[in-house]
């Protein structure tokens, strides 16, 4: 049984809170924080060199700096923050003790070493290979000693959190289901698992070859493996920002989902769908049939598709719900208008929200139709529609629920409400531009991870057209404002951490950052009961039409270029 | 109050709402309607990748290339020594990436076909025609055979778009494309 004096209540919610867990949740939150501090501020750099008129690096610096960028933000802020949400899913919302803190330790030690293993790898100048290490380029060994380290380490909080699941589930802390945001972390962590195997499966053998002990590995078998873990961790990023999406939801308004099985299944179907969904990063690629991309993209990555769609029926469908509960229920969006916008945990989740469904959702969709592939692939398009699902998507979600985790888990007040506020605006704006005008360059051409689309130093010489340059000019302003955004929130969190005022137990009325019924929404089962819902139809309405255009317009680029077969 | 408590419910047997299943319905059709787009692309389109790809040694796809380049160069390209081949209209046409080099510089005929041939002799390369803009990757060991039409003519480069190391940016080929 739980030991009481490892507990203690939560004024705001009212949830017991494992203490050991809280430390844990606190150590991940840090050091993702801090792996996004250097990554953004790598960022920032790259962009500033991609804008023709600046090209702030040297082509070696930019290589390695564009490597590093890569791995702290994509593997190193997100999956430090995914952890110190699956022991949030799991030990605070079910009210149970979390499973084996010390082995969570060692998995934490793990990843921070391999952490910096990787960096110190990538800061030597010698594995400048990018984070996707494609054979037969080769690293320095420690390069992917650190992330084999890092990747065990995330598995072991996968384990962790599953046990987390079994104990409450024995201990009888919660009855009936798990609540929908631990079953969203639940879909994220097994997702973890496939992908972090897959990553051994390639990366060990890498890691031999690096050393000389094995003489060769086949560049499309290492690629096919590669996606396999490349890709599926893209699907827990997605399950795991849909579960805050839902969290902030449930906590600032106490919305409800429409239908708990509507929003479960489509958790479902990212585990069923996924699989070999990698085939849309090999679209271009010799020696694979049609049929085995077509197969692959279509029954795996469009049925995932299919669940981001529903939930983006049912997240804003459960704002408006509870809006309309609360009595803004005047024409089609007053429950939108009055919507807390000054708050920036709902302002990030919502923008989030618009930014991963129009401009990443559409783009990766057009990018993985077979055909549309040859007008995108390895151009900027690439970078510029990840960037609107992993920024503007994820990371803008991350930060909206961190500024309910000060407050609740460590306990202070976020200072500097009125940068807070405007924060997620900045970032999210910023995040938009660089996915936007990446895009932008993209369909024109320009290629990614390239140092000088002049060509300077080249024995030929060619042109990309003019508003390539252009864009690439508003790539970099979009980068410097991302870039403020990013300091800004380190600096509000930091900051908050070590200084805030300490929240005290009244805070909760004086100070409220849980809405009413927020606590139990988010920690037990329960559907919405009316559904009335005139807005949300109206926002998926312009969604699909947006989709439906853009997507034939491409069809339209791809039937100008040459002919081919 | 109610009298009875209300039944702790199990997810997967709550009912469907009709306001929800009517976008899961859209969701479905358009999923459907993308995957056939991609099949009928391949029967009425004219841009389908090839399916034609060999394992080769790089040395022998080397020595094609440089067998081309023998038989048929027409000149060399301004003062940096690279020959410019103009191979008959329809015949087979050899394109090597290594670093950091597209060899050699083709000459083509605006409307003819040919079969190109693309392949790295060291590491990963990215084929990407501008501005037309065709993006296509290059493996060492894979020869991909690519049938190709130039419908436009015109000189056209092409860039290397996959990161092959600290010349990457310098890799830049040409194809001219004549009337
Ligand atoms: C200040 C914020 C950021 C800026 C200005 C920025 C900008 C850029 C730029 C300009 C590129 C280079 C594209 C290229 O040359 O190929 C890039 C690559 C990339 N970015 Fe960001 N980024 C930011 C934040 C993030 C975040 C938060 C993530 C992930 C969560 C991320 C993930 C990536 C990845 C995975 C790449 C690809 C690296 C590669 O091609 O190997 N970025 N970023
Ligand atoms: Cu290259």
């Amino acid at each position: 049984m739980a030991d009481a004096t490892l507990f203690r209540t939560c004024p705001d919610t009212g949830l017991p809170v494992h203490l050991p867990a809280q430390r844990l949740i606190k150590a991940n939150a840090v050091a993702g924080v801090l792996a996004l501090a250097l990554g953004g501020l790598q960022g920032l750099m790259v962009a500033l060199t991609r804008w023709p008129d600046l090209q702030l690096l040297p082509a070696e610096a930019f290589y390695t700096m564009l490597t590093g960028h890569g791995l702290n933000v994509l593997l190193f802020w997100i999956i430090f923050f995914e952890v110190a949400i699956l022991y949030f899913a799991s030990a605070i919302l079910l009210k149970s003790r979390l499973a084996a803190p010390n082995l969570a330790w060692v998995g934490f030690v793990l990843m921070a070493v391999g952490a910096l293993t990787t960096n110190y790898a990538v800061f030597q100048g010698d594995s400048s290979v990018m984070f996707t290490s494609y054979v037969p380029m080769r690293a320095s060994p420690l390069f992917y000693l650190g992330i084999i380290l890092f990747a065990v380490g995330a598995l072991i909080g996968c384990f962790i959190f599953f046990a987390t699941l079994v104990i409450a589930k024995d201990e009888k802390t919660y009855e009936g289901s798990i609540p929908l945001v631990t079953f969203g972390a639940l879909t994220a962590a097994i997702i973890a698992v496939f992908t972090i195997a897959s990553g051994a499966i390639i990366l060990i053998p890498t890691l031999l070859w690096s050393l000389d002990l094995i003489p060769e590995i086949d560049p499309l078998l290492y690629k096919v493996i590669w996606w396999a873990m490349g890709h599926s961790s893209q699907q827990i990023n997605v399950s795991a920002h849909v579960a805050v999406w839902y969290c902030i939801a449930a906590m600032v308004l106490g919305a409800k989902p429409l239908s708990e099985k509507v929003s479960r299944m489509a958790f479902l179907m990212y585990i069923l769908f996924l699989q070999i969904a990698s085939a849309h990063h090999l679209l271009v690629e010799p020696g694979i049939s049609s049929n085995w991309k077509i197969f692959n993209t279509s029954y795996a990555l469009y049925l995932a598709v299919v669940g981001s769609m529903i939930h983006g029926l049912s997240v804003p469908g459960a704002v408006e719900a509870a809006q309309r509960r609360r009595g803004f229920t005047r024409g089609a969006f007053e429950w939108l208008r009055k919507a807390p916008w000054g708050n920036p945990a709902f302002a990030g989740m919502f923008t989030s929200l618009v930014y991963f469904g129009f401009l990443g959702g559409i783009s990766g969709v057009v990018m993985g139709a077979e055909q549309l592939n040859l007008i995108m692939h390895n151009t900027l398009y690439v970078p510029g529609h990840f960037h609107a699902t992993v920024v503007a998507g994820t990371t803008l979600a991350f930060m909206a629920i961190t500024y309910l985790v000060v407050p609740l888990i460590w306990r202070r007040e976020i200072m500097f409400p009125t940068l807070a506020k405007w924060q997620p605006y900045i970032f999210g704006l910023g995040a938009a531009g660089i996915s936007l005008f990446m895009m932008g360059a993209g369909t024109l051409g320009v290629s990614r991870r390239h140092w000088d689309i002049n060509f300077t130093d080249a024995a030929l010489s060619f042109s990309y057209p003019d508003t390539a340059f252009l864009m690439m000019a508003l790539n970099g302003l979009s980068g410097l404002l991302a870039a403020i955004g990013g300091v800004m929130f380190v600096v509000i969190v930091v900051s908050s951490i070590l200084f805030g005022k300490k929240r005290g137990d009244d805070a909760a009325e004086t100070n409220p950052v849980i809405g009413v019924g927020g606590g139990q929404a988010v920690a037990s089962y329960g559907s919405e009961g009316t559904l009335k819902l005139p807005g949300t139809m109206i926002l998926v309405g312009v969604f699909f039409i947006a989709f439906f255009l853009y997507y034939w317009v491409n069809w339209k680029y791809l039937s100008e270029v040459w002919p081919l077969s | 109050m109610a009298i009875f408590p209300p039944e702790k419910r199990i997810w997967w047997k709550e009912p469907l709402h009709g306001f929800e299943l009517v976008w899961i319905g859209i969701c479905l059709v358009w999923a459907i309607v993308m995957f056939g787009t991609m099949i009928v692309w391949h029967v009425i389109g004219e841009q389908n990748l090839s399916n034609t790809a060999y394992r080769i040694d790089p040395d022998v796809f080397a020595a094609r290339t440089e067998a081309m380049v023998t038989q048929y160069t027409v000149r060399e390209e301004g003062d940096t020594g690279i020959p410019v081949v103009h191979p008959p209209a329809g015949s087979d046409v050899y394109l090597q990436a290594s670093l950091w080099q597209w060899y050699p510089i083709l000459e083509l005929e605006k409307d003819k076909e040919y079969r190109l041939h693309l392949s790295s002799i060291d590491w990963q390369h990215g084929f990407s025609l501008q501005p037309t803009n065709i993006n296509v990757q290059v493996h060492p060991g894979y020869e991909m055979v690519i049938t190709l039409k130039p419908n436009k003519a015109g000189e056209f480069g092409i860039v290397c778009n996959e990161f092959c190391g600290i010349g990457h940016h310098n890799m830049l080929g040409r194809i001219y494309v004549v009337e």
